[in-house]
C-alpha cells in the first residue's frame, strides 16, 4: 500500500539538512536506538528497541539507498527485523523542499508488517508510532535548539507537522556540535561511526525509521 | 419418572467441580522433572526456509534441546495425516500433500511451526528462541481462494491449481430438467464467512516417555484421545497401541477445533523420547489465532427453479471451500459429506446437485467447526429460500410450508444421499411462530418506525444430520476410521456404578446425563455413578466427542451395555429367588417374581454377583461388568425452526436482537436444562457468527484479526434471552428416541439473523448483508442502496 505525508519544519533545507547529519544526535532521537552502523555508502543497519503495545523487540533494520539526487530525494528501501515479535519492511521516496523559512519533508511510503506485529499490533501501532514521532522530534528540538524542547507535531491523516521551534536556522553551528549533544559515555562510538557518512544517509536512517513505523500503523490500521 | 432419570431436569454434577475452580485440565497436570517447550512459528505465510540456525538458541541459559524440521524427518517421523478421502468427480484421489509436523524446506502459512525449542522454564525457551535465526526466502503468498484456482502461486507443488478435489453429489441431468422446467429462478451469492474457534482452555500438552516400560504417555487437549492416539501412534511416530497412552482430562471448549490431531501433539510426544524428559507446551493466545484450526470459509454461487406456484424444482450449487495450506484432520469431509449432503434441507425438492472444490491457500488450516458443514448448508438455503419468497412474492412461512417434506414422507430418501428417519417440520414451524408472537411483529415494526429505526424478522427452517455416524456409511464416503461408539459399565458389589465411555467431553454435561441413563435403568442414585472418559488406559476404546454423537452414538452404547447389565443381573436375581429367568420382572431398581411378593434390590444382586458362594459357576460366572459397542443403522437428523426479530438504528447501523425464539426438535430429551444450555451456546455462536466474527488476512497472508482486540466474540449484551423449546419427534433407529443437540444453535440461528436484518432493510432497496453483519457494513448497504435508488 501506499502513504502519503509530509513534515514541516520550521528550518532552511540546509539546517535540517545539517541537523539530521549528526549521528549522535540521530541516535539519541530515534526513540531506543542502540546501534546505528554503515554498512557501505548506500547501505546501514540500526538497531533498536521500540514497543508497540504488548510488542516490545528489539528491531534490527537494514536499510539501502537509491536514486540519490543530493539533497533534494532519494529512495530508501529496508526491512526491520524483530525476532518473534515480527518483522516490517517497506521502502519511502522522500524530498526536501524549502519553503520560505522551512522545509517541508514529503514522503510516500510502501511498507508491510508481519508476526506478532500484524497479529497483535493493529490497534495499538498508530498510538504507538505517533508516539515514536513525536518522541523523535522533541528530542531532536531538545539536543539541537538553544531552548528547552518544545516540539510539536501536527497530525493529518498521515501527515505530522514538526515545529522546530529550537532550530534557529540562522546559528546553524548551534545545531551540529557532535559534542554538545551526545551522551558522554557513547561519543567516541558516535563520532567514529559517523564521521564521513553523507548527509543523505542520515536522512534516510531516520527517515526509514520514522516513516516506516508510520507507514506500519497505516497498513495494518487500514485492514 | 424415575426423579434423576431420562426427561429430569437435574443440575449438572460436574458443574461444582467447574464453577469453583477444582477442574483439572491439561495445563494443571504436572509431572516430575518437566520440561517446558516453546513452539518457534513461521511469521512468513509462503517462504522456503534456506538455514535455520540454531547454535545461540542451543547455548541459551537453561535450554535442554532445540529441534526442527529435519531432526524429525531424520528420525522418520511421519506427516500429519487426513482422516477422510474424498474424490474427484471422475473418480480419482484428491490431492493430499504432505503435512510434515514442523516445516520442512518451506513454511506454508503464518504459525507454521518451524522449530521446539525445550528449556527448564518456558520463558528460557521463549527467549531462546528469539535467537534462532530461520533465513527465509519469501515467496509470494496465495490467500484468496478465487487467486488460487486462478493461476496464483501454488501452495504445493503436488497439489495443481491449488486444488485438493473438485467433488460432485446429486442428479446434474435431473437439475437441468428441473430448471428447464422452472418458471421462476432464484439466485444467490453467498461467503460463509471464515471463523476462529477460540475455546475458552488454550490447547495445551505434555508428551512424556518411560524409559523403565517404553511407554510413551501424552496429556493433550482432545475431543478424542483414542483417535490420536489411532492418527499420532500409526501414522506419525510408529508407536503401537499399548505403548501409547492419551490423557484427556477436563477439557474448556473444543466446538470442533480439538477433534484434529496437531503437530504439536506429535512433536511433544516425539521430543518426549529424545529427552526422555517430560515436555509441556500451553498455547498462548496469540499461539491459538494462528494455530487452531479454523472455520467455515465458502464461497457459494446457488440458483434455485421454481414452478409458478412456488414449488422447488431443482437446486444448483457451487461452492468453494477453503482448506488453508494443509488438510487437517476432517477438513475435507467438511465442504462434502457433512454439507453437500444436506443442501435437500427439510424440503422436498426432488433434484440437487452441487460441487465443491477445496482450495489451498496460504492460511491456517480450516477443518470442523460447530456444525461443520451443516451450518454452511442451512445458511445457504435458508437465504436463498428467504430470497425466493421476496422474490415470488410468497411469504417466508408460505413458501417454507409449501416445500415441506410432509410429515408422511417418512423415511424420506433425499436427491443427495441421506435418507432422513423422522422428523415434522410443521410442528416446529408452529410452535416457534406462536412463540415469537409472530403476528404482533406488524405492531412492533409500526412502533420502532416511529422511532426511527428498522424492525426485521428472520426465519430459518433447518435440518442437520449428526450422531455420527454409521461406519459403513461414513467408510464409503472416505472416512478412514469407524464411527461408533463404546460403553463398559462396572457394577462395584455395593451397587455403585462406574461407566467408561468412549465419548469424550469438553464441558457438556455428559457425566450429568450419561449418569442420568444409567439411574433411570438401574434404579440407582445419580451420585453412585461416576462416568469415566478421556483416558486411553482406563476407556477401552472410543471415537470422541464431535458431531453430536455423544448422546445418540455413546449413550446409546451405554444403553446397549445397561440392558446386559440388566440380563446378566436378572440371571443372578432368578437364581437368588429360586425363579425362572423368564418370570423375573426388573423395576425401580428391585428385582422381582412375577406374582409373588419376592424381590430383590438391585444393591444385593450386585453384592451377590461379586460374593458368589453358591453360583452354579457352569451357567453364571461372578461378577457383574459389561462391554458394548453400538455402530448406528443412519445418521440422526435434528431439526427446528429459528425465529429471529432485529432492530436497526438506520443511522448508526447498530443491531439489537430483540428476541430469539429456537423450538429444535432433537428428539427425546434426557436433560432439559442441558438442552437448552447447548442451545444457548449454539445460538450465541451463531450470533457472533452472523453479527460480529470474521477472521481477515491480509494480501501477503498476516492474520489481521488475531487477537481479541480485533477479532470480536460476542459478549453477554450481544446476545438477547432466548426463548428456547422443543418439539419432538423420535430418531427411528435408536432405542433412546434421541437425536443430539450440541450443534443445533450454531447451525439454525445465522441465517435466522441475517434474514431478519435483511427483512427490516428490504423496503430501503437493500438485497444482501454479509456476515458478520457490522454496524459498518449495515450503515454502508444503507447509504448505497439510497445513493442507487436516488440515482433511478
Amino acid at each position: 500500500m501506499d502513504l502519503n505525508g509530509e513534515f514541516r519544519i520550521k528550518a532552511s533545507k540546509q539546517a535540517v539538512w545539517n541537523a539530521l547529519n549528526d549521528p549522535g544526535i540521530l541516535k539519541q532521537c530515534i526513540p531506543g536506538c542502540e546501534e546505528l552502523k554503515k554498512t557501505s555508502d548506500t547501505e546501514m543497519t540500526a538497531k533498536a528497541v521500540i514497543k508497540i503495545g504488548p510488542v516490545k523487540a528489539k528491531f534490527s533494520g537494514a536499510v539501502t539507498l537509491s536514486d540519490v539526487d543530493a539533497p533534494n530525494s532519494y529512495i530508501i528501501s529496508g526491512e526491520g527485523k524483530g525476532g518473534a515479535a515480527g518483522f516490517a519492511k517497506g521502502g519511502a521516496a522522500v524530498t526536501l523542499e524549502e519553503d520560505g523559512a522551512e522545509t517541508v519533508l514529503r514522503y510516500t511510503v510502501n511498507a508491510a508488517v508481519g508476526g506478532k506485529l500484524a497479529q497483535l499490533g493493529g490497534r495499538l501501532i498508530d498510538a504507538a508510532s505517533k508516539k515514536l514521532s513525536r518522541e523523535f522530534f522533541d528530542k531532536f528540538a531538545d539536543l539541537v535548539g538553544e531552548e528547552p524542547a518544545t516540539a510539536e507535531m501536527i497530525e493529518k491523516e498521515a501527515t505530522a507537522e514538526a515545529v522546530g521551534k529550537a532550530m534557529d536556522a540562522s546559528k546553524p553551528e548551534a545545531a551540529y556540535d557532535p559534542t554538545a549533544a551526545l551522551e558522554p559515555g557513547r561519543a567516541i562510538d558516535g563520532t567514529k561511526l559517523w564521521k564521513g557518512f553523507s548527509p543523505m544517509t542520515w536522512v534516510s536512517g531516520v527517515a526509514f525509521l520514522v516513516f516506516l513505523i508510520l507507514a506500519v500503523i497505516k497498513t495494518v490500521f487500514q485492514y | 419418572m424415575n426423579a434423576t432419570g431420562i426427561g429430569a431436569a437435574v443440575k449438572r454434577k460436574e458443574d461444582f467441580r467447574f464453577l469453583t475452580g477444582q477442574g483439572t485440565y491439561t495445563d494443571d497436570i504436572n509431572r516430575p522433572g518437566q520440561a517446558y517447550a516453546y513452539i518457534l512459528r513461521s511469521p512468513l505465510a509462503h517462504a522456503n526456509i534456506k538455514n535455520i540456525d540454531t547454535t545461540a538458541a542451543k547455548a541459551a541459559d537453561g535450554v535442554l534441546a532445540v529441534f526442527i524440521g529435519d531432526d524429525m524427518a531424520a528420525d522418520g517421523v511421519g506427516g500429519i495425516p487426513c482422516g477422510w478421502g474424498v474424490n474427484n468427480k471422475d473418480g480419482s484421489a484428491m490431492a493430499e500433500p504432505a503435512h510434515p509436523a514442523l516445516a520442512q524446506g518451506k513454511v506454508r502459512y503464518v504459525g507454521d511451526q518451524v522449530a521446539i525449542v525445550i528449556a527448564e522454564t518456558y520463558t528460557q525457551a521463549k527467549d531462546a528462541a528469539e535467537t534462532i535465526s530461520v533465513d527465509y526466502e519469501e515467496l509470494p503468498a496465495v490467500i484468496n481462494m478465487e487467486a488460487a484456482l486462478a493461476g496464483g502461486p501454488l501452495v504445493h507443488d503436488d497439489a495443481p491449481g491449488n486444488m485438493s478435489y473438485d467433488w460432485g453429489l446429486g442428479d446434474l441431468d435431473a437439475v437441468n430438467e428441473g430448471f428447464k422446467n422452472a418458471t421462476q429462478v432464484s439466485k444467490i451469492d453467498i461467503v460463509n464467512n471464515r471463523l476462529i474457534p477460540n475455546a475458552m482452555e488454550p490447547r495445551a500438552g505434555i508428551g512424556e516417555y518411560d524409559t523403565a516400560t517404553g511407554e510413551y504417555t501424552l496429556y493433550t487437549t482432545t475431543q478424542n484421545p483414542h483417535v490420536i492416539r489411532l492418527l499420532m501412534g500409526a501414522f506419525v511416530l510408529n508407536i503401537p497401541e499399548h505403548k501409547l497412552r492419551i490423557v484427556s482430562p477436563d477439557v474448556g471448549g473444543g466446538f470442533g477445533s480439538k477433534i484434529f490431531h496437531y503437530a504439536e501433539e506429535a512433536i511433544l510426544t516425539w521430543a518426549a523420547g529424545k529427552i526422555q524428559r517430560p515436555i509441556k507446551w500451553t498455547a498462548e493466545r496469540s499461539d491459538a489465532f494462528i494455530s487452531d484450526a479454523h472455520g467455515r470459509d465458502h464461497i457459494t454461487h446457488a440458483e434455485l427453479a421454481m414452478d409458478a406456484d412456488g414449488k422447488f424444482l431443482a437446486l444448483k450449487v457451487s461452492t468453494k471451500a477453503n482448506m488453508g495450506a494443509y488438510l487437517s484432520t476432517f477438513a475435507t469431509s467438511v465442504p462434502t459429506y457433512l454439507y453437500g449432503t444436506l443442501l435437500a434441507g427439510v424440503y422436498s425438492t426432488p433434484a440437487v446437485y452441487v460441487e465443491v472444490k477445496s482450495v489451498f491457500t496460504n492460511t491456517v488450516p480450516v477443518d470442523a467447526y460447530r456444525g461443520a458443514g451443516r451450518p454452511e448448508a442451512s445458511y445457504l438455503l435458508e437465504r436463498l429460500v428467504d430470497r425466493a419468497a421476496r422474490e415470488t412474492g410468497h411469504s417466508q412461512v408460505d413458501l417454507r410450508r409449501k416445500n415441506f417434506i410432509p410429515n408422511d414422507a417418512f423415511p424420506y430418501q433425499t436427491p443427495v444421499a441421506l435418507a432422513y428417519d423422522s422428523g415434522d417440520y410443521n410442528a416446529s414451524l408452529d410452535e416457534a411462530l406462536k412463540r415469537a408472537d409472530v403476528v404482533g411483529f406488524e405492531a412492533r415494526k409500526a412502533e420502532s418506525e416511529r422511532n426511527g429505526k428498522r424492525r426485521g424478522l428472520g426465519y430459518s427452517t433447518y435440518i442437520e444430520a449428526c450422531g455420527i455416524a454409521p461406519s459403513a456409511v461414513a467408510g464409503a464416503l472416505g472416512a478412514r476410521a469407524g464411527l461408533y461408539e463404546s460403553a463398559n459399565v462396572r457394577v462395584h458389589p455395593t451397587g455403585s456404578v462406574t461407566v467408561y465411555t468412549g465419548s469424550h467431553s469438553t464441558g457438556q454435561g455428559h457425566e450429568t446425563a450419561f449418569a442420568q441413563l444409567v439411574s433411570d435403568t438401574l434404579g440407582v442414585s445419580l451420585e453412585s455413578v461416576d462416568i469415566v472418559h478421556g483416558d486411553t488406559n482406563k476407556v477401552q476404546f472410543g471415537m470422541g466427542t464431535y458431531g453430536s454423537r455423544s448422546l445418540a452414538v455413546g449413550g446409546e452404547a451405554l444403553m446397549k451395555a445397561l440392558n446386559k447389565i440388566t440380563d446378566k443381573a436378572g440371571k443372578i436375581a432368578a437364581h437368588c429367588l429360586e425363579a425362572s429367568e423368564a418370570d423375573i420382572e426388573f423395576k425401580d431398581g428391585q428385582f422381582s417374581v412375577a406374582g409373588t411378593d419376592k424381590s430383590m434390590a438391585f444393591s444385593d444382586v450386585a453384592l451377590t454377583a461379586y460374593v458368589p458362594h453358591n453360583f452354579p459357576h457352569e451357567t453364571l460366572e461372578p461378577g457383574l461388568e459389561e462391554n458394548a459397542f453400538y455402530d448406528p443403522a443412519n445418521f440422526t437428523f435434528p431439526g427446528g425452526c429459528h425465529i429471529c426479530e432485529v432492530e436497526i438504528d438506520p443511522d448508526t447501523g447498530t443491531v439489537s436482537v430483540e428476541n430469539f425464539v429456537a423450538v429444535d426438535d432433537v428428539g427425546r430429551v434426557i436433560n432439559p436444562m442441558i438442552v437448552e444450555g447447548q442451545v444457548h451456546g449454539g445460538v450465541a455462536q451463531g450470533i457472533g457468527q452472523a453479527l460480529l466474527e470474521g477472521c481477515i488476512y491480509d494480501e501477503s497472508g498476516q492474520l489481521t484479526t488475531g487477537s481479541f482486540m480485533d477479532y470480536t466474540m460476542p459478549r453477554a449484551d450481544n446476545i438477547p434471552n432466548m426463548d428456547v423449546g422443543n418439539t419432538v419427534t423420535l430418531c427411528a433407529h435408536n432405542s433412546l428416541g434421541v437425536k443430539g443437540c450440541g450443534e443445533v444453535g450454531a447451525i439454525g440461528s445465522p441465517p435466522a439473523v441475517i434474514n431478519a436484518i435483511v427483512d427490516s432493510l428490504w423496503g430501503l432497496g437493500v438485497r444482501d448483508i454479509a456476515m458478520p453483519a457490522t454496524p459498518q457494513k449495515i450503515w454502508q448497504a444503507i447509504a448505497t442502496a439510497q445513493t442507487s435508488q436516488a440515482a433511478e
